[in-house]
Formats: C-alpha cells, structure tokens, sequence
C-alpha cells in the first residue's frame, strides 16, 4: 500500500521540490491508491458473483429436487422445470447467463413470494437501516468512549467492571437477551406491566409526529439488544490500542510542557488511539446489514433480517441468493470506504 | 515474538541455556527436560490470571458433566416418546428447571446439550485453526505469488459476513452435526491466516532459520522443526477464542433450524422454547438456561484464551 508507484513520487522529487509539486505528488499518489482499491473491491464482487453460483448451483446438486421438496414429479414435469430455471443448459452457459442476469439487476424470482428477489429486498432495505444503523452509531460512540475511560484508569475498579461486563454480554447469544427483553419489558413479569411492543415496526395508523414516536417505541428494545451485544469489540479494540499508546513518548512530552490530564487524553492520545478503532467502526458500517438477522427475527422487525429467516425455512434458493450478495456486497463496499477515508486520518497510509 | 519466552524452539539450537542435566546426556532428553521446564513456567505464569483460572477450572467440570452425561441423566432423556412428565411444567423438586414441550427434564436435556455444544465447539475450531495455520504458513513462507494469491483468498473471505456465509452452508448441505462443523470452519478462517502469516515472518526473519537453511535445511524441516512450533503458542490461544465463537454460532445455526434436528443442543432448545411460546406465556424455566449456559461456555474459553494470549504476549496488555 504505502510502495505505491514509486515512479510517480521519485519523479515529482526529481522535477518539482517545491510545495506545491509535493502536494500534487501526494494526490497523484493517492488517486492511484483509490483506483488499486476500487479495482480490488470490483474483483471482489465479482468474486462474490462466482462463490454465490458456486454455493447455490454447484454445491445442493439438483435445485429442481430441493424445489419439489422431494415430491412425486412425473419426468416430464422435471424436464420442464429444468427448462424453466435453464437447468438444462451446460454449466458453463448457466453460469454466464447468470452473471449477464445479476449484472442487469435480475436476481430472478423468489419461490415462495413468486415476486423479483430485488424489489423484496429493495422494500425492506429502509427499515433495516434504520434499525442497524442507529444500532451502530450508538454502541461505537459508547464502545469508544468507555474504551477510552477504561484503558487511561487500567486495572482500577472502573476498568476491571467495565472489561467483564463488556466479556460477558459479548458471550451472550443476541437473540437469547432479545428474547429476555421481550419477556421483561413486553410482555411485563409480576406486576411491572409491559412496556414496549412485542414486535414489528409500527402499530399502523399514526401519522406526523405520532408515527415517529410510535417507530422509536418500537425501535427501542431491538436497538438495545444489538448496542449491547456489540458494544463490547468497540471498547476492546479501543482499550487496547490506547493501552499501546500509553507508554509513548510523545504523551510525557505533552504532560512534562504542563497539560493538564484531560488533554493530554483528548487531544494526545486519543486521536492516535482511534486509527484502529476507525477501520472497525467502518467495517461495522458493512455489518449494518448482516449484523440483525437474529435480531430482527427475534422482534419481527419487517427488514432484510426478517426476510432471510423467511426464506431459510423453505428453502428460498433466489432469494437466499440475493440477500447473500447483498450481505456480501456491502461488506465489501464498506471496507472499500474504509480503505479509501483512512489515509485521510492517516497520513502515512496510501502516500 | 514472546515465544522466546517460553524457551520452545526445539530446533538444533546451541546449547547457550544453562542445563542442570548432566553434559553426556542424550540430546532427546535434553530437549524433554527442556519442554518440562517452559511448560512450568508457563503454567506458573497462567496461574497469575485469576479470570483465566476461573474459566478453566469451571470447562474442566462442565467437560466431565458432559462426558458422564448417560450416566447422570440416563442416556434416553432425550426420548420424546417416553417422557417422565407433562408439557412445561414449572419447576419442581422432581423437575428442578421445569420440563419442555414433550414433557422432558430441561436439565438432563441441559446436560445433554452440553456434548454437542462442546463437540462442535471443539471441532469446528480446530478445522478453522487447522485451515488458517496451513495458509498462514504457506504464504508466509513460500512468499511471492503464491502468498500474493493466497492472501488476496484470505482478505476475501475476511470481509465475507461469517454467519451469513455459515447459514447459507447449511442451508444448501443436508441437515447434520457435519454440516454444522464444515459451515462453521470453512468461514471462519481468515482471522487466523492472517495471524499465523504474520508470525511466520517474524521467525523466519530469526538468525537460527538462517542458520538452517544454510545447512540444507528443505522447505518442509524449517516449516515443521522451526516455524511450527513457534506458531503453536499463539495458534493454541487463538482456539481458545475461536472455540467461543464456534459455539455462539452453534446456537444461532440450531436456533434458526438449521441443526441436526436429531440431536439436542442449546440452540435448539431456545428454538423449541420459542415455538411453543415460551415467550409470551412467560416460561422462565425453559427459556433461561440453555441462554445461560451457551454464555458460560463461550464466557469461560473467551477469558481462558484471553489469558494464555496475555501470558504468550505481554506487549499486548489485554486482559490484565
């Protein structure tokens, strides 16, 4: 990453040592860094492509079996099937025919539903972002901040609290402490009464401010199982990467000029700190989708997640196909925007 | 890096440690007295880490319940057909956390749990470390192409959803404990690659590596006399947390329905507790525990691979 093109800079050296030349050098430097990145992330997805048909052409043997749920089919009707879905064709043609398909935004149809797999999954991408994305926003500003807490008081009470906690909600199976949840704050123990809704998204029939406080009522308890189920790699990451920068020079320097301990936190170390943290954060961004599929079965969130565990029990080949990619694809895309923001924090990164 | 530490390289290493045997013996077992005396200290340095104690005193007994399992609970308590009670029943003296929806004990089914948990746990995470070390290694040591291609497989498979790509494993293999295993290893794997590679290249970069391959030393002696051993450490430690991760996505797998339906675990159990409604009519006794114990289990490998990372690295400074 950080050899690229060393023709480009020798030369600018060469020819331009002043400032500015410099500078264009470095965004030269950079572009060619974006271009090697946006190349490697479209290999990706293609790869994506091939693992998928791979996964779901090659793997399962005869789909039209699956399909028929092991049914008596007469041949004819098999023959039929096959000719339906291109079965029939060499593998070789199945496969182009399929990648010219995904290329062109044809998923085919789903089996169960008998609709395009990409307008079901293009109704409920809204409602997953909402869900996962506030998700993220929280549990990495929390993680972060009592990483932070934690690692410049390590191995004080606070520390040592914070950490097993942290371990321990981190072991949980997400869709047990939603469940758990549900049993408290929904459906009520004792006399506490239930508090928020069961499952879903909405009650229906509300509008203007009203249906934006009945989507938050309905958002909380989801929102509060995935904050706690995940914040805890945010803290680790960010604890430990404070941890190796605390025996710096740098920071003594910082102290020994007279700063007081807040700064030296806020404006020394944490920045420094924050590099690693920065990557997961974004690599979290591309989990936004995958990252609720219990969650959002658990509390009948109606988005992607929701859908998934819809097709699994059928099996729904076409649409399990398309969220596959789906998932895969916006994991690939964030780590791609990841890769791309990061020598802007960084500057030794992609120079 | 720290595995010097631990005094392991067994390799044809000048004798500059100072032995207490005596000088004509043989050099096999200088080396055993050699291991003997890493491997304490070793455990004098693991024994400091009080969480990792406690998480491995307490997989030690949950191991022995789940190999005597037939023998405290009876090896048919999983039979639907003879069951000793009713339909969830609440808690009693004679069904301590209450029966399931065919009228059996949820804690023999617990313990029963137990074996499968821990079986896929294990197995899973040794396919993921067997894959991750082998790639590692290869493309740590073989460099060049090969390692450019390997790796480009390894970053693939990094960003790829694991438990999207297990659950789409299993739902496209039949329904077995197999499946299961091969979902869970085969996506698993990268995070360990990476690591492994990584180590490899520092010790190759070690003087003694040199000195081997200058001695004729063949690709295969230094990667399996030199890097390997050296690897071991951080690859043991590795497990240990991969086994935690193994077994979550265990459950997930069973609670989703795509376990063996066959055999009881933990994750199924939370999946026959929510279908029989579990949930809204309030059964505590059914639906807590498999929770409880898939946490604890994942709970006691995480601080025990924690604390043998903190013993094998100190530079790290986690879990102190």
């Amino acid at each position: 990453m950080s050899t690229a093109d060393p023709p480009v800079t020798s030369a600018a050296v060469k020819t331009a040592p002043d400032a500015r030349g410099a500078a264009g050098s470095s965004r030269r430097a950079y572009l060619s860094y974006v271009a090697g990145k946006l190349a490697g992330a479209a290999v990706s997805l293609f790869a994506i492509l091939v693992t998928s048909f791979f996964l779901f052409r090659i793997i399962p043997g005869d789909p039209v079996k699956t399909m028929t749920h092991g049914r008596k089919v007469d041949a004819e009707q098999l023959a039929a099937l096959r000719r339906h879905y291109g079965l029939d064709l060499p593998l070789w043609e199945q496969f182009t025919q399929y990648v010219g398909d995904a290329l062109t935004g044809n998923l085919g149809d789903s089996y169960q539903f008998n609709e395009p797999v990409l307008d079901l999954i293009r109704e409920r991408v809204p409602a997953t972002l909402l869900l996962t994305g506030t998700a993220v926003v929280l549990y990495s500003a929390l993680g972060l901040w009592l990483g932070t807490r934690a690692a410049w008081r390590h191995g004080g009470l606070g520390d040592k609290v914070n950490t097993s906690v942290a371990l321990t909600l981190w072991s949980v199976p997400h869709f047990w402490l939603g469940m758990l949840l549900i049993i408290v704050f929904s459906v009520g123990i004792g006399p506490i009464p239930g508090l928020f809704p069961t499952g879903g998204m909405e009650s229906g029939g509300e509008h203007g401010i009203a249906y934006v406080v009945d989507v938050v009522h309905h958002m909380f308890l989801p929102v509060l199982t995935l904050v706690a189920a995940c914040y805890a790699q945010t803290l680790l990451v960010m604890r430990s990467s404070l941890l190796d920068e605390m025996g710096s020079d740098y920071l003594t320097a910082a102290r020994a000029k007279g700063l007081r301990d807040d700064l030296v936190r806020r404006r020394h170390a944490v920045p420094n700190a924050m590099l690693p943290t920065i990557t997961l954060v974004f690599v979290n961004l591309g989990f936004i989708a995958a990252g609720s599929i219990l969650v959002e079965t658990v509390f009948s969130w109606p988005g992607l997640g929701g859908l998934f565990y819809q097709a699994l029990s059928v099996p729904d080949l076409p649409l399990i196909q398309g969220l596959f990619i789906v998932y895969a694809g916006s994991m690939i895309l964030a780590s791609v925007v990841a890769d791309l923001i990061y020598p802007l924090f960084d500057p030794r990164v992609g120079r | 890096m720290s595995t010097e530490a631990l005094g392991k390289d067994p390799g044809p290493e000048p004798a500059s440690r100072p032995s207490a045997e005596p000088a004509a013996a043989d050099p096999r077992a200088l080396a055993r007295a050699r291991r003997r005396r890493s491997a304490a200290r070793f455990w004098r340095a693991y024994r400091r880490q009080r969480a990792g104690l406690v998480g491995l005193v307490a997989l030690v007994v949950i191991a022995f319940v789940a190999l005597a399992a037939p023998l405290l609970v009876g090896a048919d308590a999983d039979s639907v057909t003879d069951a000793p009670g009713t339909a969830l029943e609440d808690p009693s003296t004679e069904f301590p956390l209450g029966t399931d929806q065919f009228g059996r004990s949820v804690l023999d089914l617990l313990v029963h749990g137990a074996r499968i948990s821990l079986t896929v746990g294990l197995l899973a995470a040794a396919l993921t470390v067997g894959i991750g070390t082998l790639v590692g290694m290869v493309a740590g040591h073989y460099g060049g192409w090969l390692s450019g291609v390997l790796m480009r497989v390894t970053d693939f498979f990094l960003v790829m959803p694991t438990l999207v790509l297990a659950i789409v494993l299993a739902t496209v293999m039949s329904r077995s404990v197999t499946t299961v295993i091969i979902a869970i290893g085969v996506a698993a794997w990268p995070k360990t690659a990476r690591l492994v590679r990584a180590q490899t290249l520092a010790i190759e970069a070690r003087p003694y590596v040199e000195r081997a391959r200058a001695l004729g030393g063949g690709h295969t002696h230094i990667m399996l006399r030199h890097v390997l051993p050296n690897v071991m450490p951080l690859v043991l430690a590795q497990t240990t947390l991969v086994i935690s991760e193994a077994i979550l996505t265990e459950a997930t797998l069973a609670f989703l329905g795509l376990g063996d339906p066959q055999v009881i675990s933990w994750g199924g159990m939370l999946q026959d507790a929510r279908e029989a409604g579990a949930i809204s009519s309030g059964h505590w006794s059914f639906l807590v525990p498999p929770g409880i114990a898939i946490a604890v289990v994942a709970l006691c490998f995480t601080l025990s691979g924690r604390a043998l990372e903190s013993v094998l690295n100190p530079k790290l400074g986690v879990a102190k």
